[in-house]
């Protein structure tokens, strides 16, 4: 790469470290069809295979919905397969999206969060992959270029790992992190090489032992599978955790497994959060603990499996929580909010949660929006316990509401 | 003959017991495929001529040559779609209802 400072040290967008991840990883097929903002990731992918860098083939295809689809074909008899995608691009892979975890395919591929039509929008939220929650994909949400680079070779230690043997989805804020700029160490060959095994697939294709793939069942055998896959995605939650800590071993970085938490020990507000926010929150807690405010800050790296004991370790003895939403589930509240109360329901302790939806369609928050959400999070607690207060709440909604 | 024998099934006690996913050995049969069959062809013999015309386009493979050079059928997987009686040349194969067959 062009812009390289030093030889591990380089100057690149997000996009383009999720190539270099993904180059590291020697995975055998790429198919992709290029879309707003993931674009650069492809056509960096494709200009190392060109370049003889990269030996993988390149498949071209006319959509994503092929996309998947090569990537199945090739996952299915042992070949390691990455795609990349984002928004209307990752809802038209949707019905081949199910088919790879029903399969136990361990494709690999990063989303560009994006905002999905209508209103047609290239900004940043997260309806894109939430949407897609059921889908039986591991979903990981980075914070910044060098995390997407990182989770881009664990993501395929943990997907073949024969335990788990699901398909992963590493997601990256679209704009925020696609396309700003870091300094981004990458680790050598030899070493990812070390960390990353070959995938042994159960199902070679093979003369002397021919398999037949992707059969129907009978309601007497469906739900078994099902089962299966849902077991094997808990399971995957150990192997997040020893293959990040493998990883902080051979590389010095590690991110905290399936959640990160920042000054939760004697925390009385936590804020819990999913991607890039996260680094604007970070500020945010700096300032508040500066002012002799007590605040914390989770941050969910995987929202499925869902850290859910991690969660009531991290956030059970605070006065008050809130979740931060970029995306609405229309008709109830976002979706992360939804998943977080029900792990605290757990606990014997009944939380202050408020729901906070923010950056809907690439809307902006900024460090001031975040540390207003602590202080409502504190109103809540010394008001609430009067009068009922807002459950779900809009931050830098540009209009006067009703209700 | 190529086709593969019907194994017995042995039901799954624990989770462990079901394959990692909906793959499996090549023809691992455990039932016969021929449960919705209506009709079922039957072949005159002294008419057949053993052109094997039915056994190449037999849509299942269910027709197998015998060593008279005449043809017979596997009723344990013609599904009973008439192709073969349909395509005859000769007349030798009848379709004929399942409960009125011998």
């Amino acid at each position: 790469m062009k812009t390289q400072m030093s030889k591990q040290k380089v100057f690149i967008s997000g996009d383009e470290a999720v190539a270099l991840g993904v180059r590291l990883a020697r995975p055998h097929v790429i198919s992709a069809y290029p879309i707003t903002p993931q674009t650069i990731v492809v056509e960096r992918l494709s200009e190392m295979v060109e370049d003889g860098s990269l030996k993988a083939r390149y498949i071209h295809v006319e959509s994503e919905h092929s996309a998947m689809s090569a990537a199945m074909g090739a996952s299915a008899v042992g070949a390691r397969a990455f795609t990349a995608t984002s928004s209307q691009g990752l809802l038209y892979m949707a019905e081949g999206m199910h088919y790879a975890s029903g399969g136990r395919m361990p494709i690999v591929m990063m989303n560009a969060n994006r905002s999905l039509a209508l209103p047609w929008s290239i900004f940043g939220d997260h309806r894109d992959s939430l949407s897609m929650l059921d889908s039986g994909w591991i979903q990981v949400y980075v914070e910044d270029a060098q995390e997407a680079l990182d989770m881009t070779i664990q993501a395929f230690r943990i997907a073949e790992d024969a335990a788990v043997l699901t398909p992963f989805m590493i997601n990256l804020d679209g704009f925020i992190l696609t396309h700003t700029y870091e300094i981004v160490d990458i680790p050598d060959q030899s070493k990812v090489d070390s960390f990353l095994p070959v995938f042994k697939t159960p199902n070679k294709m093979s003369l002397e032992k021919p398999k037949s793939m992707g059969f129907s069942t009978s309601p007497a055998d469906n739900m078994e599978f099902k089962y299966q896959q849902h077991k094997a995605m808990l399971d995957a939650k150990d192997i997040i955790h020893s293959v990040d800590n493998k990883f902080g071993e051979i590389f010095g970085r590690s991110y905290g497994g399936m959640l990160d938490s920042y000054y939760c020990e004697d925390a009385d507000y936590v804020l819990v959060t999913a991607g890039s926010v996260t680094g604007t929150a970070r500020i945010a807690v700096d300032n508040l603990r500066s002012r002799g405010i007590k605040a914390g800050l989770i941050k969910l790296r995987y929202l499925r499996p869902f850290p859910d004991e991690e969660l009531r370790a991290a956030a059970g003895d605070v006065k008050a929580i809130g979740v931060l939403d970029k995306d609405i589930s229309f008709g109830y509240e976002g979706t992360i909010f939804t998943n977080v109360n029900s792990a605290l329901a757990h606990l014997s302790i009944r939380h202050v949660s408020i729901n906070f939806i923010a950056g809907l369609g690439g809307r902006d928050i900024s460090i001031k929006d975040i540390e207003g959400i602590y202080q409502d999070l504190e109103e809540a607690v010394t008001v609430g316990k009067d009068k009922s207060f807002a459950k779900v709440r809009y931050v830098n909604m540009g209009v006067e509401i009703d209700g | 003959m190529l086709k593969p024998e019907i194994k017995n099934y042995v039901t799954p006690k624990h989770i462990r017991d079901y394959p990692t996913g909906p793959s499996f050995e090549a023809g691992h049969l455990v039932s016969i495929n021929a449960g919705w069959r209506t009709f079922k062809p039957v072949v005159d013999i002294n008419v057949c001529t053993g052109c094997y015309q039915c056994y190449l386009l037999c849509s299942d493979g269910a027709i197998s040559k015998t060593d008279n050079k005449k043809i017979e059928f596997d009723y344990s997987f013609c599904k009973g779609c008439g192709v073969c009686a349909h395509e005859c040349s000769f007349n030798a194969i009848s379709m004929v209802k399942e409960e009125l067959a011998k």
